[in-house]
């Protein structure tokens, strides 16, 4: 059989069109299996269209079913002459082998011929009434296809009602297929902005659904609890019954049903009042979901993904369970990644032992990214837990004195962020960050350890010399790090005015002259405006205490928190953003195929301008949300602490961590990079909550990916390098930035 | 749903390709190669470009690729890539280049039968064998009557048996197969221990029997009151489609019909009291720059008449070493440079057993140090008659209308792949 695949001849498809019309059996059906291989590699062979079609006619159904396959293929190009193939379907649909009459009902739905389609109704109509249930439930689905293709004559010829009633069919896998179909149909008509009357679950179709639970296949049973999940209950008792009726497919093998038993029973636990009831569906809840870790780690990924959202809501679940999170030295980096963020949000005081040894492992093993976010976590889990503070700082010490370059960057990133949770309590290791400042070549890790010289600058002998050899090479530093240098000298001479007097000056003229980035040149002209006018606002401004940080408990505002945890385990639930963002409009139907090569870039498009939308939605938000906070602030005159005051928004976090960070990959990857791309920093993973460490961007500045714009600092530009697409909307953020920190 | 299913080889050449949709086109097949495959750096299964979503799973050199372009189920389309795998399995052995190449036209016949219109259908294996088969099956009168039982049978609420099974002699054998996963820290602390429970049951029952069976896990026996001494507790348990869940969950009894031949009746998980059946005391020590030196002794932990067998050691080594001089006095130890470890095999270790390693890596110097990751040492091996977890089946109770008799085998296994970590 491998033959079939061999090179193409000359004239070969002269050569198939000969053996299709040979007089022997076996002939003919090797040349078919020969143009369906053909075919499979992108050959064509729609010219031996007439050939194959004589050769449907058949007591063989294996062949049938590669003329079939064949057929379905080249129906759209050759649309005069698959007419000549109805007879023989039409007959098929009444021949009395049920497979055989099934087998031309599911294949007349997919060819996509309009001539055909008008021949599709009687006989649709004669198997959605079958007697044998195999051809029903592939009627049934052979509705959804029609309407996909033509919506007016699925409507014209009542098939919307008799998918109603067969609702009631007794054989669940019919069922399970007609709810399916029902299902895709309502989709398909809302997304066209139809009123959606298709399919309303009603309480009668209710029991019908929950007695097909129990007996249609794992398939069938995504299906209906999908369609559970969409019931509106009429009551608390409802809500209740439903609830209890589902609890027992968290016992079944297949994940997706699990998954989707899950999502039933968050939608409906939310009118659950009683709170002993909603206690024991959450105890329930923890052993399956500990149990989908021993699935494949693609399943496990999708798991873990849900987890974190179902750890937002309900942060109890697993809370005795952080040890079966802990990382296999074979997982996949992409497991890996969502269990260190899992294992964050699971410990507290109890389990932060074995949480730190766990990470400070980590932290040893080759993949490099894999190192960074082991000790990012150690950072996120001291800010979390006060009392394991000191043992987490103990802990990257010791990291730190490894002096492997990427660890030591790193963990002066992670110092930073405890320092600014801690202010003034671990002093003491001050000493051994500045012994490895020759280490350090990253301009976030410099940023940091510059920051905390510019912070802790009267309690440092020597911060006078060691800011001095970043004056040096002033204009070779990248701007964040030209930013960071900058106001961490002007603090240095705020607070020891005597000692570094000549630095000072050396800066300001430096940044102001010779500085080609406007924001660094915005900086020292206020900086040497507010020391020469009133040294004492300067004092308050530069010297203002920022606002504590926390680590937050969710990634996603509560209403998306709530919106995808009823979509578990959909692809929006993984990606942790609402669908709309992905999903560029409503299924394209089978015309727009034909516009060919355009339809991808057209979606890209389209996914575009949806992700803009929902970025200038949040937008408009943080700006509504902006006032709040600030105002709470205006007290302590916040310069340059403006900018980080955004971060402790809570809008600004979601802004930051949850949607605008998610769509990145995508739109880093729609650009037509790679999405992670091997050089460059990596990007922040979706639900990370990586701001903790992005403040630090935000208050040095722009990122060096957009030196052109003359923008101030704005949120989503520290997030990571950005497309272009967003930045239009920055300017009026911007100019927000702007006022306050002009103020 | 899913709207397009492909099976790539390792170059990106299309092998299989079906659309089962009308919102996408071939050409899309284009777009993952060069997406994925021809892309070095792939740190996700999922890609979404645009609206169009790819999942993909490797298998040996292949990639499974299933294509979405709505906000699709994600855990459903993985878990149908599995299974599609297994089914492939079952009927051409191995899933490689070669076997799908040799058997397309049967996979097309297969997908088509299992998905349609991207929603997926049938995928209870013996039922498939009984209508898609390897022959070609000629459609005359006669078979008509026999498809008609096989599509009820295929919809049916016990879509996974046929009614008309029948044995002469009526047996069902199960096998309890754990495997432990154990990660232990340089210290010698248990940081994670569980058991992943499989059990296996090969039924070849006539009629249409009910069966019941029962454990000695702590949910049943509570019931039941008596020999709680060697209760288990089981952290959960999940079940083939064919036991009745709802009866399970009010009264815990796992009650159910079985499907012909072999299938995976039930899987738990068990976290409490894991008997761990080989302790690895490893001394590791790097003796300046250019040496280590191992000494790893491997203890069995179970009685004298059980042994472990196929023990296979991987003993990580730096990824500079040279040579590795080793000392066994069983089995053999033998340096593997591609995969820096000595790889130790032992054919057998009675229970009561302590066997020992020591050997010395010598080490090139090199210009540019680093810090060697130590990987955790890794233990594969299996333990006939013997449960990790303490779980022993109580009974296996078979009721069928004709009141026949049937004989019931037991057998325990418990091993470990790749999951049992020792770190040092």
């Amino acid at each position: 059989m491998a033959s079939f695949r061999a090179p193409p001849r000359k004239g070969e498809n002269f050569e198939l069109s000969a053996d299709l019309n040979s007089e022997y059996k076996d002939k003919r059906k090797d040349a078919i299996k020969r143009v369906i291989a053909n075919m499979t590699v992108q050959k064509d062979v729609s010219g031996l269209f007439p050939d194959v079609l004589k050769n449907m006619q058949t007591d063989d159904l294996e062949q049938k079913k590669l003329v079939y396959l064949y057929l379905m293929n080249y129906a759209k190009t050759q649309p005069e002459l698959v007419i000549l193939a109805v007879n023989t379907f039409v007959k098929d649909t009444d021949d009395p082998n049920p497979l055989v009459r099934a087998l031309a009902i599911r294949t007349m739905g997919c060819l996509r011929a309009e001539k055909i389609i008008d021949y599709l109704c009687d006989p649709l109509q004669k198997c959605l009434r079958d007697e044998n249930p195999y051809v029903r439930k592939t009627a049934a689905l052979c509705v959804a296809k029609l309407y996909d293709l033509k919506p007016e004559l699925v409507i014209e010829n009542g098939f919307l009602e008799t998918l109603q009633d067969m609702v009631s069919d007794s054989n669940p896998m019919v069922v399970a297929n007609t709810v399916a179909a029902l299902g895709d149909i309502h989709a398909a008509a809302t997304a066209n902005g139809l009123p959606a009357e298709v399919f309303v679950i009603t309480s009668t179709i209710l029991n019908k659904l929950l007695v097909a639970l129990n007996e249609c296949s794992e398939w069938g049973r995504v299906v209906v609890l999908n369609a559970l999940g969409r019931y509106e209950t009429r009551d608390e008792q409802e809500s209740e019954h439903i609830c209890e009726r589902v609890v027992p497919q968290f016992q079944h093998a297949n994940a997706s049903v699990v998954l989707s038993a899950i999502k039933v029973i968050m939608i409906h636990m939310r009118n659950v009042r009683s709170e002993a009831l909603a206690k024991t569906l959450v105890r329930k809840m923890a052993p399956p979901l500990v149990t989908l870790l021993s699935n494949p780690p693609e399943v496990q990924w999708v798991a873990l993904r849900d987890i974190n959202l179902l750890l937002q809501k309900r942060p109890d679940i697993l809370s005795s369970e952080m040890r079966v999170f802990f990382c296999k030295y074979n997982d996949p980096l992409y497991v890996k990644v969502e269990k260190l963020d899992i294992m964050v949000r699971l410990a507290g005081p109890n389990n932060v032992d074995a949480l730190l040894s766990e990470l400070k492992e980590y932290s040893s093993e080759v993949d490099v990214d894999f190192v960074r976010r082991s000790i990012k976590a150690i950072g996120q889990t001291a800010i979390k837990i006060d009392e394991a503070a000191e043992r987490c700082v103990n802990v990257l010490m010791d990291l730190i004195g490894t002096r492997v370059s990427y660890v030591v960057q790193e963990g002066v990133v992670v110092m930073k962020d405890i320092f600014r949770k801690y202010p003034s309590t671990y002093e003491g290791v001050i000493p051994t960050l500045c012994a490895n400042l020759d280490e350090l070549d990253e301009p976030e890790a410099k940023a940091s350890l510059i920051w905390i010289i510019g912070e802790y600058a009267n309690k440092i002998d020597n911060a006078d010399e060691l800011l001095g050899i970043f004056v040096d090479t002033f204009t070779e530093e990248s701007y964040p790090v030209q930013l960071q240098t900058l106001t961490a000298v002007v603090k240095l001479f705020l607070r020891k005015p005597d000692s570094s007097q000549g630095l000072v000056q050396r800066i300001l003229n430096t940044a102001t002259k010779d500085c080609d980035s406007p924001d660094v040149r915005d900086r020292a002209y206020i900086y040497w405006r507010l020391l020469s006018t009133d040294p004492g606002a300067a004092k308050a401004v530069i010297l203002a205490n920022r606002p504590p940080i926390t680590l937050p408990r969710t990634t996603v505002s509560p209403a998306l928190l709530e919106e995808l945890l009823g979509e578990i385990p959909s692809l929006a639930s993984v990606y942790h953003k609402p669908a709309e963002t992905f999903i560029g409009r409503g299924r394209i139907g089978a015309d727009s195929v034909s516009k060919g090569g355009v339809e991808l870039t057209d979606d890209r498009a389209t996914a575009r301008k949806a992700i803009q939308t929902v970025a200038a939605g949040q937008q408009a938000e943080n700006l509504l949300n902006f006032d709040d906070p600030a105002s709470s602030n205006d007290e302590q005159p916040t310069g340059l602490a403006a900018t980080t005051v955004l971060d402790s928004t809570p809008a600004a976090a979601n802004l930051l961590s949850g949607t605008s960070s998610n769509p990145l990959d995508d739109l880093v990857s729609i650009f037509g990079n790679t999405g992670i791309s091997a050089g460059a920093p990596p990007p922040p993973t979706p639900g990370q909550p990586t701001h903790l460490n992005v403040f630090g961007g935000m208050s040095f500045g722009a990122q060096p990916m957009s030196p052109a714009p003359p923008i101030t600092p704005s949120v989503l530009q520290a997030v990571s390098p950005m497309p272009p697409t967003q930045s239009q909307q920055q300017p009026q953020q911007a100019a927000q930035d702007d006022l306050l920190g002009l103020f | 749903m899913i709207s397009a299913f492909f099976i790539f080889n390792q170059k990106g050449e299309v092998l299989i390709s079906r659309l089962y949709r009308t919102d996408l086109k071939r050409s899309i097949a284009d777009v993952f190669r060069i997406q994925v495959i021809s892309n070095s750096d792939v740190r996700s299964p999922i890609i979404t470009l645009g609206s169009t979503s790819f999942f993909h799973v490797r298998v040996n050199n292949l990639y499974v690729v299933a294509v979405t372009k709505c906000n699709a189920n994600a855990a459903l389309v993985f878990e149908y890539c599995y299974r599609f795998n297994a089914i492939a399995k079952s009927y051409f052995g191995k899933v490689d280049e070669e076997s799908v190449k040799n058997n397309f036209v049967l996979i097309y016949e297969l997908i088509d039968e299992i998905i349609d219109f991207g929603y997926p259908q049938n995928s209870e294996i013996d039922t498939l064998k009984t209508y898609i088969t390897t022959e070609s099956v000629m459609s005359t009168n006669l078979a008509a009557e026999e498809s008609s039982k096989i599509t009820t049978q295929a919809t049916g609420a016990i879509s996974w048996r046929r009614g008309d099974v029948k044995y002469k002699k009526n047996e069902a054998f199960v096998d309890v197969v754990e495997t432990v996963n154990l990660s232990m820290s340089a210290k010698g602390t248990v940081l994670r221990a569980d058991v992943d429970g499989h059990i296996l049951m090969r039924a070849y029952l006539s009629g249409t029997p009910e069966c019941k069976f029962g454990l000695n896990d702590k949910l049943v026996i509570d019931k039941n009151e008596r020999g709680i001494g060697d209760a288990v507790e089981l952290d959960d348990c999940r079940f083939h489609q064919c036991v009745k869940l709802d009866e399970f969950d009010s009264t815990r009894t796992i009650s159910f019909i079985p499907p012909d031949g072999e299938f995976e009746l039930m899987k738990y998980r068990s976290t409490s009291n894991v008997k761990l059946p080989l302790r690895v005391i490893p001394t590791v020590n790097e003796i300046g720059t250019s040496q280590v030196s191992y000494i790893v002794t491997v203890k069995t932990n179970f009685g004298n008449k059980l042994s472990a067998t196929n023990v296979v050691i991987r003993i990580p080594t730096p990824l500079n070493t040279t040579s590795v001089d080793s000392k066994v006095a069983t089995g053999k130890a033998k340096y593997v440079p591609a995969e820096n470890v000595v790889v130790w095999k032992i054919p057998r270790i009675q229970g009561g057993q302590e066997v020992s390693f020591s050997g010395t890596a010598s080490l090139t110097s090199t210009t540019h140090r680093q810090v060697w990751a130590r990987p955790p040492i890794d233990v594969d091996f299996q333990v006939l008659m013997f449960t990790a977890s303490g779980l022993i089946v109580r009974f296996l109770k078979v009721f069928e209308k004709s009141g026949y008799n049937s004989i019931k085998w037991v057998r325990y296994l418990t091993k470990a792949s790749g999951s049992y970590q020792i770190r040092f």
